[in-house]
């Protein structure tokens, strides 16, 4: 399993593979927020964690369509329908090392994008933590869906959208959460306990349902 | 541990289409299988159908040794498709030691080393080289070393001597002779001969039924 692990980390970071699109995608898109929006600061720091969270959401959606179909148009994917390792612990591997090379590059330069937006040390922190809890469920989600368009010769654009309703709830409780570390009232804990929630329960859906569809498709 | 491959009547569907049906037949331990045919005659979907990737409409495919019926042989077979399940951007090491320790060995045997598996199929000291660098002959042969490298009882084999030059079918007759020798059992899908003496499935297609002979 670690030498699954470690050589679809090798694959992502050599060339073909999608490590660094997605952060370059969520640099781009939060970097043209301020244009968009306009010179207020008050209104960036205000809008942050959002604009943070969206960026890293639609990132995390580009390089999943591949995540299986790389393997089945080599003919790996056969060989791991065959192995007595349970399918459902290869798709787990296979998410993670997916979520290192993609998921936690975005983590990591959340905090650059974020002095993008004026936002406060302690938003910053709270959106890194949030970002951090909850992209690992967009990859057990978006596991799924590229599991079902395994076969389909484009189906990038049917993954995003067969994920995204799903994501919403992440979405919601993530940023929810990282707001409210910065507004008083509102408590921090629960939303951030919640999407934890949300994510450990989309770590054993996720893979279960991505093995099930990928038995299935098996041609 | 002497192994049976059995399979009886077995019955194949693609879409809505019958591609044989009733095919059955035995292989003992060091038993080879040639599947012949003209191209569409559904050879690869009763590989796919052995190997476990495809489920047959009806009939049962089983492996027993003399004590105890195994089951399904899925876990115990090798599978060479027409794609090589090589990645193009590792190279050829990264690529071996990979689905050695992905896939373990079967009980019963031992894989070999990487370094001896290459040196067994004549391609000692290119292993640092990345897979896409390769000839089409060359990935080939390194796909079969994948047969070498972890130990399974049963090889399934849809065309592996496609792109292979003459010396290089010759080897990989010694392989597959070797395999047998040592207690195994293949089943090729093939048009040039293997070079080993086999028994002979002709698909004839069409909803037929395979002749064996």
């Amino acid at each position: 399993m670690i030498a699954l692990f470690l050589r679809d980390l090798k694959l992502s970071v050599r060339s073909g593979g999608g490590a660094l699109i997605g952060v370059l995608f969520f640099m781009t898109v939060v970097a043209v927020v301020p244009f968009a929006v306009g010179p207020d600061l008050n209104l960036l720091s205000r809008i942050g964690p959002a604009i943070l969270w969206i960026g890293a959401l639609l990132a995390s959606l580009l390089g999943l369509d591949r995540l299986f179909q790389a393997e089945r148009e080599d003919g790996s994917l056969d060989l791991m329908l065959m192995q007595e390792t349970p399918l459902v612990l290869t798709v787990l591997v296979k998410c993670l090392a997916h979520w290192t090379a993609t998921g936690l590059p975005l983590v990591i330069a959340a905090p650059l994008l974020g002095l993008f937006m004026n936002m406060s040390e302690v938003a910053i922190g709270a959106t890194m933590l949030t970002l951090l809890v909850g992209t690992p469920a967009i990859t057990f989600i978006g596991a799924t869906g590229a599991a079902v368009a395994v076969t389909l010769p484009r189906g990038g654009l049917l993954v995003s959208i067969l994920v995204l309703p799903l994501a919403i709830p992440v979405l919601i409780f993530g940023v929810s959460a990282a707001y409210a570390a910065v507004q008083d009232p509102a408590p921090f804990l629960p939303p951030l306990l919640i999407l934890i929630a949300i994510t450990l329960f989309f770590a054993v859906i996720g893979p279960l349902a991505a093995a099930l569809a990928l038995r299935s498709a098996s041609d | 541990m002497p192994i049976r491959l059995r399979v009886e009547g077995l019955c194949a569907k693609r879409g809505e289409d019958l591609i044989f049906h009733d095919i059955s037949f035995v292989l003992a331990a060091g038993e080879a299988l040639i599947v012949t045919g003209p191209n569409g005659s559904g050879k690869s979907t009763l590989l796919r159908v052995l190997a476990g990737l495809l489920t047959p409409e009806s009939g049962s495919v089983r492996l027993d040794d003399t004590s105890a019926d195994i089951g399904h042989p899925r876990e115990l077979c090798h599978y060479l498709g027409h794609r090589n399940a090589m990645k193009h951007e590792l190279t050829v090491e990264e690529n071996l030691s990979f689905w050695k320790s992905f896939m373990g060995d079967s009980p019963g045997g031992s894989g070999i080393g990487i370094e001896e598996a290459t040196e067994a199929l004549g391609l000692a000291g290119i292993s640092h080289l990345p897979f896409g660098y390769l000839s089409a002959g060359q990935q080939r042969r390194m796909a079969m070393a994948k047969l070498l490298v972890a130990y399974r009882p049963v090889w399934i084999l849809d065309e592996p001597t496609a792109a292979l030059d003459a010396a290089a079918d010759r080897m990989f007759a010694g392989l597959v002779e070797r395999h047998l020798s040592a207690g195994g059992i293949v089943v090729a899908a093939t048009h040039q001969p293997l070079g080993v003496t086999a028994r002979e499935l002709r698909m004839v297609g069409f909803a037929g039924v395979g002749e064996l002979v």
